[in-house]
């Protein structure tokens, strides 16, 4: 069955399918059933499915991810949900000691079927504490699975699967992705650890993570205007990582962009090059390139906002410089798409 | 807060308890006279002084009990599921031990006995020991989970944070404070700037008690006590037991000399020790000579064999570094 779904409907959709599905998946977090139920994500729960499977919390967020643990391993299914992935800072002990570790400590005998939801990125104005991605710090941590949808579909999908999947998931939503639309075949559950190719092309590979992917369509709308033909492969799930999808799009184009959605030093930009640039070594015609966040904590002010997140300009004048091309006139076009519909103030 | 709950319970079960307390005592003796060698590659926080803490706390409660530790989790452990192979088996990192040496003395379970998650950060299980609570709660089963930890977990925020939330969602949990009044090497004195943490905790609503943790009677007097009025009133219950430690935070000696602490005289460290007084105690449940020696000798056998049967067991092989990262479902 079809239907047309913005992102936060997706992500409400597949958290209702999975919790009439088992009555041992609840949703809990700050803010879940308050009036404005993240972003909407969370709309309709503690109606359909009462308050003990739908609730707020204490602002612990620290023994609440631990709360979740003990009820996974207790046979429960949790859906801790972060409205924004900043507040996963004060839990990283229980996640990195605790939620990573209790499968490998008891030797397979404890499961952890946990998903912490966590909302990411730019919105309008957040600054440095309200804007992080994080999936880097995540992925680092063996035992942590990480997955950033780019559609409603994906996000429906995916979801599904990670809620479905007996370790633990750090489900990572973009917020101005909230508002994209798309159609969505329900009950279709995406495999964690595979890519997706959202366009093919010849010339230049760009592996693209959560909102990058939007700007990695737009700027292979625009260059496509000047014969230059993008590859846009989004990894949607960061670990497991399907390296094997990308390596095929390398080898065929010859060239690779990392526009990750989070830091460069020391992120998964710099996995991605490392596989890419093993994998690929006497196919590459360029070295490989890396776009992110600008390494500085994220300024407020917009002008300085535009500059620290990547954009489709960003990865155009990547591009131009790699194939040598002179700078596109792009006073005709229009970026940010999905801003228009994004009023503050959060 | 004076105890006067008298604990009535069968001869068998206070050789039970009596087998416990003494088998996690031998069990710590064994490993002190054993460390030297360099076998046991793994750091070791034993429980001498606090023995009769875990075994008398689940005396007092079902089998069904779901149970969480620390690192000094050998006591606990061994109150568990006295099962010596499995216990040995992991300190000698081999493949019989009880996470197949992944885990080693401060992260030892028996999730199959309900003691699901040990920890060697302080206060990092109690979080989960109210997850697994909550889920107990959620599915209204009725059981219990006990979570035990150091003084040194009342300064860490997860303490607070969980007995908040717990104490909202009216748990039947016992959080259990095993004190011996030293977070490592600094004294308590220099830590906390609570009066009572009896008191500071006692402003949550929950049932509250303390007691010696050296005297089995007392230990199970005020668990009982709390785990009554939690029958009838759910709701969370912290127990704070005072004990000992006899010796050093991480290893096998004594460190009296160390300077932070001074030696008790012979006369205070004997009436401490909580062995002799499960000794007495089981005396005075009507437990003859003869049944206290045989299970002494059966629990040195049992120890002996165990130890002996860990040295021979294989190590796991390499391809188990990789086994257990993620479950096989996903």
């Amino acid at each position: 069955m079809k239907e047309t779904l913005t992102f936060r409907q997706a992500i409400n959709h597949a958290l209702s399918d999975e919790m009439a599905a088992d009555e041992n998946v609840f949703v809990f977090g700050l803010d879940v059933p308050d009036h404005k139920r993240i972003f909407g994500s969370t709309a309709g729960l503690l109606e359909k499915f009462g308050p003990k499977r739908c609730f707020g919390t204490p602002l612990s967020e620290d023994a609440m991810t631990g709360v979740a643990l003990g009820a996974a391993i207790s046979g429960l299914r949790p859906v801790h949900t972060h409205i924004r992935v900043d507040f996963m800072i004060l839990a990283m002990n229980q996640i990195v000691n605790m939620v990573a570790n209790a499968h490998y400590l008891t030797a397979g005998q404890l499961k952890v079927p946990l998903v912490i939801r966590a909302v990411i990125g730019r919105g309008w104005g957040q600054g440095a504490q309200h804007s992080k991605s994080l999936q880097s710090v995540f992925a680092h941590i063996p035992g942590l699975k990480v997955v950033m949808p780019s559609s409603p579909q994906d996000a429906y999908g995916l979801l599904r699967s990670s809620i479905r999947d007996d370790n633990p998931v750090i489900f990572l939503e973009h917020r101005w992705l909230y508002d994209a639309s798309g159609e969505v075949e329900l009950e279709t559950k995406i495999p964690l650890g595979r890519a997706k190719i959202h366009r093919e092309g010849k010339d230049v590979t760009i592996v693209s993570t959560s909102w990058m992917n939007v700007e990695a369509m737009k700027a292979a709308e625009i260059l496509a205007k000047r014969k230059v033909s993008l590859e846009v492969v989004d990894a949607r799930t960061i670990y497991p990582l399907d390296g094997e999808t990308i390596i095929q799009s390398v080898k065929k184009t010859g060239r690779c962009i990392v526009a990750d959605y989070d830091w460069i030093f020391c992120g998964f930009s710099a996995e991605v090059a490392a596989q890419v640039s093993k994998a690929c070594f006497g196919k590459l015609k360029n070295p490989v390139e890396r776009i992110g966040f600008a390494h500085t904590p994220c300024p407020t002010t917009r002008p300085l906002e535009n500059v620290f997140y990547p954009s489709a300009v960003t990865i155009i004048r990547t591009i131009e410089k790699m194939l040598g091309l002179e700078e596109t006139d792009l006073s005709g076009e229009t970026f940010y798409s999905w801003e228009e519909k994004f009023k503050g103030p959060f | 807060m004076k105890q006067t709950h008298s604990v009535s319970i069968s001869k068998e079960k206070a050789l039970g308890i009596y087998r416990k307390i003494y088998l996690a005592r031998k069990c710590e003796e064994a490993i002190r006279s054993e460390y030297a060698k360099d076998q046991m590659k793994t750091p070791v926080h034993l429980s001498n002084g606090a023995e009769a803490i875990p075994a008398c706390v689940l005396a007092c409660l079902a089998e069904t009990t779901k149970t969480f530790g620390t690192y000094r989790n050998h006591s606990l452990f061994l109150a568990v599921t006295e099962n010596t192979d499995r216990f040995f088996g992991e300190l000698y990192g081999r493949v019989t031990g009880c996470a197949s040496g992944l885990a080693g003395s401060m992260h030892l379970t028996a999730p199959e006995s309900g003691l699901f998650l040990t920890s060697a950060v302080v206060g990092t299980t109690i979080p989960p020991a109210v997850g697994a609570s909550f889920a107990d709660w959620y599915r209204n089963s009725g059981n219990y989970t006990a979570v035990f930890f150091g003084d040194g977990a009342l300064e860490e925020g997860a303490f607070w944070e969980s007995l908040n939330f717990a104490c909202l969602k009216k748990l039947r949990i016992l959080f259990v404070c095993e004190n011996n009044e030293l977070a490592i090497h600094a004294h308590v004195r220099d830590r906390q700037s609570s009066r009572s943490a009896l008191s500071t905790v006692s402003a949550f609503d929950c049932h509250a008690a303390e007691a010696p943790g050296h005297l089995p009677q007392r230990i199970m007097g005020a668990a009982r006590s709390v785990i009554e009025k939690m029958a009838g009133d759910p709701k969370p219950a912290f127990l704070s037991f005072d004990y000992f430690r006899y010796l050093e935070h991480v290893g096998v000696h004594e460190d009296f000399a160390a300077g932070y602490r001074s030696r008790p005289d012979e006369k205070t460290l004997r009436e401490k020790d909580p062995l002799t007084h499960a000794g007495i105690w089981a005396r005075s449940q009507g437990l003859g000579e003869e049944e206290i020696t045989n299970v002494n000798r059966t629990v040195d056998a049992q120890i002996k064999q165990s130890i002996e049967k860990a040295k021979s067991a294989p190590f796991p092989s390499p391809s188990m570094l990789f086994e257990h990262v993620f479950s096989a479902n996903g």
